[in-house]
């Protein structure tokens, strides 16, 4: 096998944001937190994710703004470091090198320099036991701190990093490990232990799954997982502490957070209700309900203004003091499985899976952002653990992506199976899909395989649906029945059965003129133009698991993989079987725009992929080890513009990517040497300047240079040019108060000139200096001038400044301009 | 924030009548104007000219009734026995009506004595027309003859005995003054042609032809006899086009729209059906209270008029436009209405500061209980009356979505003696729906496991429990007997299908039925 040095797997969008509580800064401007392997900091106004912060190796398990400078944030990680960052400019400061993996980081104002971490408790990784250790940060001035001076505080704590949380200015640490709650007075060196009993009476499960510590005063809020929530004082003492228990919440606490001031407590678990609780009046709640899933953190911004939840399907709510959700940040929201298969919608171009519970996702893969949900099931969802809801399990694109079909179904114990297929049409106007047919109970049993007619000439969409009863049906869309306002709607047109056996998969060729629908070890082939069974094929003795028909010049042939390993291709000319091969493929599929195929092959705990043409021997691009575990879903997303890569071996990822998802739900990519190159490229050009207040009339301005940016000639360059708004005549204009200035009408022409970056040539370079020496002269006559021409020279004490972008021309004629209107404003006043 | 989702009710697919473009039409007439007459009403016949009055024969009167009067405007009575067929001239002057004397008379209408008598027929004279010249009278009697007539001379031009039974019906052609046909009980047609002495066509209906009808066009002709309705095309020869067998009872009367499109036909089983007259099916249908023995419709479909048995003529005026516009108008002027709308127009000045108010969602009651998961509170209003017995599809909505929320037990449970036969009474007309049934088994099933302690406490509960249960037998009954005939069916698609596609198993459209059978099935269990 030939090794590609330059096609890599890469993680590419997509990561979790929900793992650990989010930071907001200071100013709540921005909001920080761990994703993946990096840091992402989002702004919290217009949701936009501003930098990423990379550098680490290992998951990110934490992150902690410095309690002694509150633009700098600590981030602690799997890798055994914790870094220290400049998230406003997105700059590593430092890395501490701690040893051993880090599970949670916290700090407090009151211990200078020392910053506490979770490790595990021996040196070997695999242990359950974590212990709290303090650490003192070395001062100095390298970029990389060996920080070997651990001192362990507390031993078995939680490894969740909700479980522990100083104490009223850090005078005390708390900790909470199962039943026990641990507090720990750093000047008294002296902890105390309380312990709750195993289980109450009613069955409720005392476990502690949360800490909070009120800010100014002496208590102790813990959450737990029979969702009460138990207030704690007195607890310097090891006999008379007391508690109170408040009780709303019906399954686990999972978030707890004081406000700044101490005057509300907030909780929040499965319900998906934020519930805010009066600090000494309990009996008054406000709730904020349907937050859409499970809240995992809470937090709160410094000043107490806004209210940020995590949620169980990778969101992050921005909320504006209990009253209004301002901001939804929304990562590719991903379940224990996929129940669909990942699709692109041929119209947006986006990731299409499951998504919240009954729900599909749009996930743009280039923007790394999720478009929108779409409401399959339309009921409303009970945050309930261990109740059966309506899953969304199958769903299919036509070609031209105007429809889209789902199906829906539910398992009850001893009840019987709830199907549902549904029939989405894109409707133009709102640019979203519309339901247009629901056909409740479409069979009798599991629905195996979905797939539509992808023949794009055809007058009539087909969709053909095979399901465990031992039938596949053939839908159609049917005229209007009536004369009524009714539109079209789907109704059966063929029920189809071979033997009584269990149809397992279907798919149409790709001019819809064949469809081959696998019966265990039976391949048949049907003609949907008049419904005849034109041939079998089969290659006993075990079940086909996947077909797939070949694509633009490899139409001819029909593969598919069997239970018993084998990779099987038929001509369908002759109706025989060109070639086959043993190999346990877990997934094949087919790349619309090529005649490309792709094989995962599951060998030996890890996958492999072969990309191959069906009509060639020779695999075109292969490679071990993928990844371990069986890949089951993958999908080829067609590129936006196609890659020119002249090296054989990564000429199959011109056309499009391919996604897969691994068995651990992260989504993984292909990528080549060039394109990587060109990503870097781009995403050192994106990085945005925050100094200015994200207006629409900036985010204009951004798009504008992002253009210029994107232009070949200047996108070679490394440097970034100088923007026009750092223009010191610029910004005096736009901070001169408005009556003072001439008519609009008269500035505008050239303010929007000089917004327009010209190519700055030699030329006016080399002229730069005799043009200021001139300038002194000039500038006593210009004083009284109306008219002016715009070849005069510039003044040289802006011109200085000035940035290249503007010329020096402009720069001078809005200084005149300023010139003259005040010595035309005082005359006004005196007379 | 996601806003609270409504429970989804399914909607089923209405069963019935579907609302075509006919319905609409024919369904547009008002209440009718019912008269009592003195005996069976055996014609009625509309005037050619206006005001369209129209002529009913009954008994020994012939009433002329005004387009909207409801007392006759004219009547004649100088009949000695039974009148029959009392037909208007083309100038609307004339009026002439055999009798069962067999005297023939022709009124003036405008005058009340009989202007000439025509005798010659020797028994009762039932069918009475004028040719189309205007001179000349067409009989036809139970003599077994028919007769042509000169009115001013009062003579007879031509007698043709060439039917041997009764006759009881005939038309004389509007476009030629010499041809007229006749119908009799001897199951026969004939076209007679004035210039000659003999029938020029002959055709069998196959049973006592009652009513004949001529398309204006007076290529195609229409009979009744029997339950059939038979349609003829004269031009080829007498050759029958279609026949209609839509009606269980004998078919007295044909009458065609006046747009030509619809073909009407009256029957003794109290029905009048509305065909179309490109594909001769029946596209709407009038019930009647008594059985139909004449059916006139007025100019331009203005009214239909129906003779019956029990002697009363029933009017039915189309509704004005107006009027048909009325409802609509109606729920305009709700005050209600007007408030909702209020500043929806208005559209906002360029310095206004629009407040947005969100908009608050408007939610059924039984949501409004779900919403604060008050599950015995939300099916006790999705179980009150009205719903329950107007629209038991939102009660098994509301049942399915609490089952959902696996909060149906809770619902069900702690419900006295008069909730718990609410719930019973429900289940008792709905469980054996086939639409209902599979929410509504599971539901009877976790009642029985409530509430099995507390049977025999009430006497009420208990009768109601034994009904479900005779129900239920029943329901399996039907089950079983179905499932024979599908085995029936089976066999008999199996024998069908051709020898070399034995192995292949194709049955379009035939799982439909098996699911519902299967669905029914699961209630029996």
């Amino acid at each position: 096998m030939v090794e590609h040095g330059d096609i890599r797997v890469v993680h590419r969008g997509g990561s979790k944001i929900n793992f650990r509580e989010p930071v907001i800064t200071h100013d709540s401007r921005y909001l920080l937190c761990a994703s993946g392997e990096c840091v992402k900091v989002f702004s919290t106004s217009t949701e936009e994710c501003i930098h990423d912060l990379r550098g680490h190796t290992g998951l990110v398990t934490g992150v902690l703004l410095k309690p002694s400078n509150h633009l700098q944030v600590y981030s602690c990680s799997a890798d055994g470091t914790v870094r220290l960052w400049d998230y406003t400019d997105g700059i590593l400061i430092k890395t501490y090198v701690i040893g051993c993996p880090v599970y949670s980081i916290c700090a407090s104002a009151n211990h200078e320099g020392v910053i506490f971490i979770v490790t595990p408790m021996l040196s070997d990784k695999r242990s359950d036991l974590f212990q709290l250790v303090a650490v003192d940060l070395p001062q100095s001035g390298d970029q990389l701190v060996e920080a070997r001076e651990l001192s362990a505080v507390l031993s078995d704590v939680s490894s969740n990093p909700a479980a522990i949380v100083f104490g009223r200015g850090g005078e005390y640490i708390a900790s909470a490990n199962g039943l026990h709650l641990e507090v720990y007075f750093f000047k008294k060196q002296k902890s105390y232990r309380f312990s709750l009993k195993e289980d109450n009476k009613k069955g409720g499960k005392n476990t502690v799954t949360c800490v909070a510590c009120h800010p100014k005063d002496d208590c102790i809020a813990t959450g737990h997982e029979d969702g009460k929530i138990r207030l704690w004082r007195n607890f310097n003492h090891k006999k008379e502490y007391t508690y109170s228990t408040l009780h709303w919440h019906h399954s686990a606490v999972s978030s707890l957070c004081f406000t700044p001031e101490g005057t509300n407590l907030l909780s929040g678990g499965m319900e998906s209700v934020l519930v805010q609780w009066r600090y000494n009046q309990e009996s008054e709640r406000d709730f904020l309900p349907r937050l859409g899933s499970a809240i995992t953190h809470i937090t709160v911004s410094p000043d107490g203004a806004l209210f940020c939840t995590s949620h169980s399907d990778n969101k992050i709510t921005i909320i504006q003091s209990c009253v209004k959700v301002s901001a939804v940040i929304q990562g590719l929201v991903k379940g224990e499985s996929v129940r669909t298969d990942m699709m692109v919608d041929p119209r947006s171009k986006s990731l299409v899976l499951n998504g919240k519970p009954g729900h599909l996702q749009f996930y743009s893969l280039p923007r790394d952002k999720l478009l929108y949900n779409l409401d399959i099931v339309q009921q409303e969802y009970i945050h309930e653990s261990g109740l059966e809801q309506f899953e969304v399990v199958k769903a299919a694109f036509d070609a031209s992506g105007s429809w889209l079909a789902t199906v829906e179904e539910r398992k009850q114990k001893d009840a019987e199976l709830e199907l549902n297929l549904k029939l989405w049409a894109f409707d133009e106007q709102t640019q979203s899909f519309v339901l247009n047919t629901t056909i409740s109970a479409p069979h009798e049993a599991r629905i195996t395989a979905m797939c539509f007619c992808h023949a794009t000439d055809s007058q009539t969409t087909m969709l053909v649906s095979t399901s465990k009863d031992g039938h596949f049906k053939a839908w159609q869309l049917g005229a209007p029945a009536h004369t009524e306002d009714e539109g079209p709607s789907w109704s059966c047109d063929f029920v189809g059965a071979y033997h009584g056996l269990v149809p397992e998969c279907c798919c149409f060729s790709a001019d819809g003129s064949l469809l081959a629908v696998s019966f265990q070890e039976v391949v048949t082939v049907w003609s949907p133009a008049s419904w005849e069974l034109l041939t079998t094929l089969s290659q006993p003795p075990k079940a086909v698991r996947d077909l797939c028909f070949g694509r633009l010049s490899c139409s001819k042939y029909l593969l598919g993989t069997t239970a018993n390993n084998l990779l099987c291709c038929w001509n369908l000319l002759t109706c025989s079987l060109e070639w086959s091969t043993s190999m346990d493929i877990s997934l094949l599929l087919a790349d619309p725009l090529t005649e490309n195929m792709a094989a995962f092959c599951c060998q030996a705990g890890s996958t492999d992929l072969f990309v191959f043409k069906p009509s060639e021997p020779r695999p075109v691009f292969s490679q071990k080890a993928v990844c371990s575990g069986k890949v089951t879903r993958a999908v080829f997303a067609p590129r936006e513009e196609m890659l020119e890569s002249c090296e054989e071996s990564s000429q199959w990822l011109n056309h499009s990517q391919l996604y897969f998802l691994t068995p651990y739900m992260d989504l993984m990519t292909f990528t080549t040497k060039a394109e990587e190159d060109r990503l870097m490229a781009s995403s050192k050009q994106l990085v945005i300047d925050d100094s200015v207040a994200m207006t629409p009339f900036y985010l204009l301005l951004g798009k504008h240079r992002q253009q210029e940016d994107a232009d070949p000639l200047s996108g070679l360059s490394a440097e970034r040019r100088p923007l026009p708004q750092c223009s010191v005549a610029i910004k005096e204009l736009l901070q001169t108060p408005a009556h003072v200035l001439p008519s609009t009408s008269f500035l505008c022409s050239m303010f929007v000139q000089s917004l327009l970056i010209s190519v700055t040539n030699g030329r006016e370079e080399t002229k730069h200096v005799e043009e200021e020496m001139e300038s002194e002269k000039e500038e006593e006559d210009s004083e009284g001038e109306m008219e002016s021409s715009t070849q005069r020279p510039e003044q040289a004490s802006l011109g200085g400044q000035a940035a290249p972008a503007l010329t020096k021309a402009q720069l001078r004629e809005l200084k005149r301009v300023k010139k003259l209107d005040h010595s035309w404003f005082p005359g006004l006043l005196h007379s | 924030m996601a806003s609270f989702k409504p429970t989804k009710v399914q909607v089923y697919p209405k069963l019935g009548e579907k609302v075509t473009q006919d319905t609409l039409y024919w369904k547009n007439y008002k209440a009718p104007v019912q008269i009592k007459e003195f005996g069976a009403i055996t014609n009625i016949d509309f005037s050619p000219v206006a005001p369209h009055n129209f002529a009913v024969t009954a008994f020994t009167r012939i009433h002329i009734y005004g387009p909207f009067s409801q007392e006759p405007v004219k009547t004649f009575t100088r009949f000695k026995d039974t009148a029959y067929c009392g037909r208007f001239r083309s100038d609307g002057q004339l009026l002439v009506a055999g009798c069962e004397d067999s005297v023939v008379r022709l009124f003036d209408v405008s005058g009340k004595v009989a202007l000439r008598m025509f005798k010659g027929h020797t028994k009762a004279v039932h069918i009475t027309d004028f040719t189309s010249d205007r001179y000349q009278i067409l009989t036809g009697s139970d003599d077994y003859t028919c007769r042509l007539w000169d009115i001013p001379n009062a003579t007879e031009l031509n007698t043709y005995q060439e039917h041997t039974d009764y006759i009881r019906c005939g038309v004389t052609s509007k476009l030629n003054r010499d041809l007229f046909i006749t119908g009799s009980y001897d199951h026969t047609l004939k076209l007679f042609d004035a210039r000659a002495d003999k029938s020029v066509m002959t055709m069998d209906h196959g049973q006592p032809v009652e009513s004949l009808l001529l398309y204006p066009s007076e290529g195609l002709l229409v009979s009744a006899g029997g339950r059939h309705v038979k349609v003829w095309d004269l031009l080829k020869g007498g050759q029958p086009l279609v026949s209609l067998k839509n009606h269980h009872k004998t078919v007295t009367c044909l009458c065609l729209s006046s747009s030509g499109h619809r073909l009407l036909s009256a029957s003794l089983d109290r029905h009048v059906k509305v065909y179309n007259t490109t594909n001769y099916k029946v596209v709407h249908n009038f019930d009647y209270a008594a059985s139909i023995l004449s059916l006139a419709l007025a100019p331009d479909d203005e009214s239909i008029v129906v003779g019956m048995t029990n002697s009363i003529l029933s009017i039915k005026h189309r509704k004005s436009l107006d009027e048909s516009k009325e409802i609509s108008g109606q729920q305009r002027r709700q005050p209600s209405y007007r408030v909702f709308v209020k500043g929806k127009n208005y559209v906002p000045k360029q310095d206004d500061y629009l407040v947005s108010k969100p908009v608050k969602q408007h939610l059924a009651k039984y949501d409004k209980q779900l919403k604060k998961f008050n599950v015995s509170k939300a099916l006790d209003t999705a179980l009150e009356t009205w719903t329950r017995l107007r629209k038991p599809e939102i009660t098994v909505a509301v049942i399915k979505e609490l089952d959902r929320r696996g909060t149906l037990k809770n619902a069900l449970a702690g419900r006295d003696e008069q909730g718990l036969a609410r719930l019973l009474n429900f289940l008792i007309g709905n469980v054996v729906d086939p639409r209902f049934a599979p929410v509504l088994v599971t539901a009877a099933e976790m009642i029985l496991d409530i509430y099995q302690s507390v049977i025999g406490q009430s006497s009420v509960v208990d009768r109601q429990l034994l009904r479900l249960q005779e129900l239920l037998e029943r329901e399996i009954d039907y089950q079983q007997d179905l499932l024979e005939v599908l085995g029936m069916l089976d066999t008999m698609f199996a024998s069908s299908l051709p020898r070399k596609e034995v192995n292949l198993h194709l049955s379009k459209r035939k799982t439909e039925s098996i699911n519902s059978d299967r669905e029914e099935d699961a209630v029996g269990q």
